[in-house]
C-alpha cells in the first residue's frame, strides 16, 4: 500500500541557506561582477538578475582523482565497425578517441570559471553594500510595488462568493433557449387547459382525445424540463481578477550633471550610483518613473543615458543653464500637477564666478516649489574631503546652495567622495517616506 | 461479482495526459499487482511525493536526500543545476528514490500521467526492490535509520556552527568531504548500533580521544627510557592504530593529534554519508537495469492487458528509449557506456536465455540456458551481485555483439592506441574482463592508505599511494587534498605514491 504525499505546497528554497553560503563564498568576484554591471547598465535597469561567473578555483571541492593521463589504461568502447584485435589508432593530440576517451570533470562542471545567475535580491545586496544603507531602507527598495486586485474578464474556475450572478443567469437563459426547455409560462398555460378540460363533466370524443394529447404534451414536457437543468454547472462564471501593480502618479527625474573635463571616470562613477540609489527609490514609489538627462558645460542640453555618461564635452562651467533648461522642459513636458518631479544634481563644485547666486535664485524661487526634492551632490577628491570638513566653507555653489538649503527643507546636499557618503544624502528622503507609510 | 471483477481489471487506468490522486492510486494498485504477483519482487513499503520542479532542484543538490546539513558545497550544485535547467540544456530528473524505509520515490509534478506511471513502476518497485534485496544494501546500509541519522547529523553540525562558529565548521566539512570517497570501508563494517547505543558510544568515544590526546603528550621523545622501549611502544602503538588503514577519514576521527570531539564527530558523520551512498557506487549497472526491466516489464504487462492506452504506452516507451539509447563511440554523445543501457540489456538477455537459449548460451551458461524460470534467475542475481561480478558471470557474447563492443588499450609513451579485443570469439572473454574491472569502484578510486604516523618524532603522517598499472594521482587535485588533509592531521603530511613490486 502507497502513502501519497503532496509535497508542492510545501516551503520552497530549502537550499537557500546553501546558496547563501556559496555566494558568501565567492563575495569577492561577485561583487567584482556587479559593479562592472552597475557601470555596464542603464539606471533604469540596474534591478535585475545577472549572470555571474568567477574563477572555478576559490570553490572546487578536490579529492583523491587518478590522472586523466599516464600509465597503462583500457577500456570499452561501442559501436565497432572496421576495428579488429590487433588494429592500431593514432592517438589524437588531446588524448582520447575522438574526444570520446575524455571523461568531464569529477563534479560535471566547466574546468576553469563557474558561470551562475544572480536573483534580483542578490544583485541588489551587492549592490548596496558599499553604499552602506540602513537595513529598513534597503528592505523598502527591493519590495515590489504592491498590487491590487482588477476586474480581468470571467472564468469557470473560481470561489462561491466571486460567483458572478448576471453572467451565469445569461448563459443559463441562453442554454434553456437553445435547448428549447419549456418555460415556466407555457407550462402553467397547459396545465390550466387539462384542468380546464377535466373540468368538463360529459366531455366529447374530441375533447377526449384532446385530454389525452395534452396529457402527453404535459409529460414531455415535464421531462424536458427535469432533463434539462435551469441552471447547469456549466452556465456558471466567476468573476476573475488579476493582481495588477497599485496605480501610482508618475514621476520624473531629473538627472543634471556637470560633463566638463574636470569631470573623470571616478567622478562619473560615483554620480551613476547616486542617481542609480534615487532612480530605485522612486521606481519602488511610483508605477511611472522618467528619467530626463540633462548634461551642462557652460551651456545644457538634454541626451539619451549613452551620451550623458560616456561622451565628452569641452567648455566652461555654468550651472544655471542645466536649471534653466530643466525648468524648460517641466514646462514643455511635465506640468507639476500631474508629475512628482525629483531632481538629481552631481558637480564637482566648479562654476563660472556670479553664476552661483543665480543658481540659488532659480532654484529657490522657481525650481523648489514645484520639486518634491532636490538632490546636490559635490564630488571631491578623498584627500579634499580630509581638508574640507566642516560643511560651512566651501567653494562658491556649496555656499550658494547653503542658503537654499536653509529655506527649503526638501533641498538636500551633500559632498561625497566614496560610494558610502551617497546614502546620506537621501536620509531625508527615505525618513520621510516612512513617517508617510505610517500615517497612509 | 466475479464478471464485475474481471471488468474493473481490464478497463483503462486512465486515459488523460493529465493526472490526479486518484489515477496515481488506480495506477499504483494495479502496477503493484503485478509486481508482486507476477514478478513476487519485496519491496518496502512505499511513500510516494509529489514535488515541483523547484523542489526538485533542492533535492538535487543535497545529494538527493530530504534532510542535509548546510554546506556551500550544495549551493553551489543547487546553481549550476539551477542555471543549466533554466537554460533549457538539461531536464530534470522525472524521479528521485531514497534508500529508506519507507522507501521515499520523489515524482515531478509535471510529469505526465502515463510518466508518472512508469516513474512509479521504475522507482517505487524496480529501485525499492534491488534496494531491499542487493546483498550489498542489506549489509552496509539501514534503510530504516538513515532518515533519523541525517536529522540527527543535521542538528549536530548546526549546534557546532552555534557552538564554534560557521567558518570553523565549514573548514572542517571542506576538509572532510575532500576525503569523503576515501572515507569508506571497503571490507569490513562494524556492527551498527542503534540509535540511542550511538548517542552512549559518542560519550564514551569523546572521553576516550580525550585520554588518547593525553597519552600522544606522554610520549613525547625525550624521556628517559632505552631505545628498544620506545621502538616497542611504536611497534604497539602502530598495532593499535591498526596500520595501514585505507579509511583516511576513520583515520583521522580517532588518531589525528588536533581535533577537538566536535571536529572527531563531523568527520564521523561525513564518513557515515559517503559510507551510505558506497553500495550505489559499486551497483548502477545493476541498480538502473533491474529498474528499467521491472518497469519494461509491468508496464508492458499492463497493455496487454488492456488497462493502457496505445498513446501512453508510445509515450512511455519514448521515455524508455531516451534513457536507454547508447550511443557509438565516434557519436558526440558518447559518454562511456550507459549503465542504464547495460544493465537492461544484459537482464533482457538473462530472460532470453532462459527461455529461448541457443547453442552459444548453453556453452557459456549451462546452469542457466534453458532454466525457464527467468523470475528465479533474475532476483538471484539482482541480490546476491555487484556491478563488477554480474557482468563478469552474466555478460554474455550476445549482448557484446549487439553493442558491437571493442577494448582499446591506451598506454602512456606509445603514440597509438591498440584495439585488444572486438566482439569476436578470441575476444568475448577478454572484453568481460575488461569490462567487469572497470566497473570495479575499487580499481576506478585510488589506493591510499595511511602507512605510518610518527607519533614519537615529527608526526608527521605518512601516506602511500598504490599506483595501479602505473596511473599516478591528478597532481592539482593531490595538492589541494593533501591541504586538507593537514588541515585534520594538525602536522606535516607525506603521500608517496608507488608501483607495485
Amino acid at each position: 500500500m502507497a502513502h501519497f504525499v503532496d509535497r508542492r505546497l510545501n516551503p520552497k528554497d530549502k537550499s537557500l541557506s546553501n546558496r547563501r553560503r556559496f555566494l558568501k563564498r565567492v563575495r569577492v568576484q561577485v561583487k567584482r561582477a556587479v559593479d562592472e554591471a552597475v557601470r555596464k547598465r542603464g539606471i533604469a535597469d540596474v534591478d535585475r538578475g545577472e549572470s555571474v561567473s568567477v574563477p572555478s578555483d576559490g570553490v572546487t571541492e578536490p579529492s583523491f582523482q587518478p590522472a586523466r593521463e599516464g600509465g597503462r589504461r583500457e577500456q570499452i568502447f561501442t559501436g565497432n565497425k572496421t576495428f579488429r584485435a590487433g588494429d592500431k589508432i593514432d592517438k589524437p593530440p588531446s588524448g582520447g578517441v575522438g574526444g570520446a576517451g575524455r571523461q568531464g570533470s569529477p563534479d560535471g562542471e566547466g574546468e576553469d570559471e563557474f558561470l551562475f545567475a544572480l536573483s534580483r535580491e542578490e544583485f541588489l545586496d551587492f549592490f548596496f553594500e558599499d553604499l552602506e544603507l540602513p537595513d529598513l531602507v534597503k528592505q523598502s527598495l527591493k519590495e515590489i510595488t504592491r498590487t491590487h486586485p482588477h476586474r480581468a474578464g470571467y472564468s469557470i474556475t473560481g470561489s462561491p462568493a466571486n460567483i458572478n450572478v448576471a453572467r451565469t443567469m445569461r448563459n443559463a437563459f441562453g442554454r434553456r433557449i437553445g435547448l428549447r426547455r419549456p418555460k415556466d409560462k407555457e407550462a402553467r398555460e397547459l396545465l390550466n387547459r387539462i384542468f380546464l378540460l377535466e373540468l368538463v363533466s360529459s366531455p366529447t370524443k374530441e375533447q377526449r382525445e384532446e385530454l389525452i394529447a395534452l396529457r402527453a404534451e404535459r409529460d414531455e414536457m415535464m421531462r424536458r424540463r427535469r432533463v434539462i437543468a435551469y441552471i447547469d454547472p456549466l452556465d456558471v462564471r466567476y468573476s476573475y481578477f488579476e493582481q495588477q501593480p497599485e496605480p501610482n502618479a508618475n514621476a520624473v527625474m531629473f538627472c543634471l550633471m556637470d560633463v566638463s573635463a574636470s569631470m573623470g571616470e571616478r567622478e562619473k562613477d560615483l554620480a551613476k550610483r547616486f542617481f542609480v540609489l534615487l532612480h530605485l527609490f522612486l521606481n519602488r514609489r511610483y508605477e511611472k518613473t522618467d528619467i530626463v538627462f540633462v548634461r551642462h558645460t557652460h551651456d545644457a542640453s538634454e541626451v539619451d543615458e549613452e551620451t550623458f555618461f560616456y561622451s565628452r564635452q569641452t567648455g566652461g562651467t555654468v550651472v544655471s543653464t542645466a536649471l534653466v533648461k530643466m525648468k524648460q522642459i517641466i514646462d514643455e513636458r511635465y506640468p507639476p500637477s500631474e508629475w512628482n518631479i525629483y531632481a538629481a544634481q552631481a558637480s564637482d563644485g566648479e562654476n563660472f564666478g556670479g553664476d552661483s547666486a543665480k543658481c540659488a535664485t532659480i532654484l529657490s524661487q522657481e525650481l523648489m516649489r514645484i520639486c518634491q526634492y532636490f538632490a546636490y551632490i559635490e564630488i571631491v577628491e578623498e584627500e579634499e574631503a580630509r581638508l574640507i570638513n566642516s560643511e560651512a566653507s566651501g567653494m562658491e555653489l556649496w555656499e550658494a546652495y547653503r542658503q537654499v538649503a536653509d529655506i527649503w527643507p526638501n533641498f538636500a546636499r551633500k559632498r561625497v567622495s566614496k560610494a558610502s557618503d551617497i546614502y546620506p544624502v537621501f536620509r531625508e528622503l527615505f525618513a520621510r517616506s516612512h513617517a508617510g507609510e505610517k500615517n497612509g | 461479482m466475479a464478471e464485475h471483477s474481471r471488468r474493473s481489471r481490464s478497463a483503462l487506468l486512465f486515459d488523460e495526459a493529465d493526472w490526479n490522486f486518484d489515477t496515481l492510486r488506480r495506477t499504483y494498485d494495479a502496477i503493484e499487482e503485478v509486481a508482486r504477483k507476477d514478478l513476487g519482487l519485496d519491496v518496502y513499503p512505499n511513500q510516494i511525493e509529489i514535488i515541483s520542479s523547484e523542489q526538485m532542484l533542492d533535492a538535487y543538490s543535497s545529494i538527493g536526500m530530504p534532510l542535509m546539513y548546510h554546506h556551500w558545497s550544495f549551493g553551489k550544485h543547487f546553481l549550476t543545476h539551477e542555471r543549466l535547467y533554466r537554460k533549457g540544456a538539461r531536464g530534470l530528473a522525472y524521479e528521485i528514490v531514497i534508500n529508506s524505509d519507507p522507501c521515499i520515490s520523489y515524482c515531478l509534478e509535471e510529469n505526465t500521467m502515463p510518466l508518472q506511471a512508469l516513474v512509479m513502476a521504475h522507482a517505487a518497485f524496480g529501485h525499492n526492490h534491488f534496494f531491499k534485496s542487493n546483498h550489498l544494501f542489506k549489509q552496509w546500509t539501514d534503510a530504516e535509520g538513515i532518515l533519523d541519522y541525517l536529522d540527527y547529523a543535521r542538528r549536530y553540525i548546526a549546534r557546532c556552527e552555534e557552538q564554534h562558529g560557521v567558518d570553523e565548521v565549514e573548514t572542517v566539512l571542506d576538509a572532510a568531504h575532500a576525503l569523503m570517497p576515501s572515507g569508506v570501508f571497503r571490507h569490513r563494517r562494524p556492527r551498527q548500533p542503534s540509535l540511542r547505543e550511538a548517542e552512549e558510544q559518542r560519550q564514551r568515544r569523546r572521553a576516550a580521544a580525550e585520554q588518547n590526546i593525553y597519552y600522544l603528550w606522554n610520549t613525547i621523545p625525550n624521556r628517559p627510557g632505552d631505545e628498544r622501549e620506545r621502538d616497542a611502544a611504536l611497534l604497539e602503538r602502530k598495532r593499535e592504530m591498526r596500520l595501514p588503514e585505507e579509511n583516511l577519514l576513520y583515520f583521522l576521527e580517532h588518531y589525528s593529534p588536533v581535533l577537538e570531539s566536535w571536529q572527531r564527530e563531523i568527520l564521523r558523520i561525513v564518513r557515515n554519508v559517503g559510507q551510505y551512498f558506497y553500495p550505489q557506487k559499486q551497483t548502477k549497472v545493476m541498480n538502473e537495469g533491474c529498474a528499467c526491466f521491472v518497469h519494461y516489464h509491468i508496464l508492458n504487462t499492463l497493455h496487454a492487458e488492456g488497462r493502457l492506452t496505445d498513446g501512453a504506452m508510445l509515450e512511455i516507451l519514448h521515455s524508455h528509449t531516451n534513457v536507454l539509447t547508447q550511443p557509438d563511440f565516434d557519436d558526440p554523445r558518447f559518454q562511456g557506456i550507459n549503465p542504464y543501457a547495460l544493465g537492461f540489456a544484459m537482464m533482457q538477455d538473462i530472460r532470453r536465455i532462459c527461455d529461448e537459449p541457443t547453442d552459444e548460451d548453453r556453452e557459456w551458461f549451462p546452469d542457466i540456458a534453458g532454466k525457464g524460470d527467468w523470475r528465479d534467475v533474475l532476483k538471484h542475481a539482482w541480490a546476491n551481485y555487484r556491478d563488477e561480478s554480474f557482468i563478469q558471470q552474466f555478460l554474455s557474447p550476445a549482448v557484446m555483439r549487439r553493442f558491437r563492443m571493442f577494448a582499446l588499450s591506451d598506454v602512456a609513451n606509445e603514440t597509438q592506441y591498440t584495439v585488444t579485443g572486438i566482439h569476436d570469439a578470441r575476444g568475448y572473454r577478454h572484453l568481460r574482463d575488461i569490462l567487469a574491472r572497470n566497473h570495479d569502484v575499487a580499481t576506478l578510486e585510488p589506493d591510499i592508505q595511511v602507512v605510518d604516523a610518527d607519533l614519537l618524532g615529527d608526526r608527521c603522517l605518512h601516506m602511500r599511494a598504490m599506483r595501479r598499472d602505473g596511473v599516478p594521482l591528478d597532481a592539482t587535485s593531490r595538492e589541494a587534498t593533501l591541504k586538507h588533509v593537514e588541515r585534520l592531521w594538525g602536522y606535516k603530511v607525506e603521500l608517496e605514491e608507488t608501483d607495485p613490486a
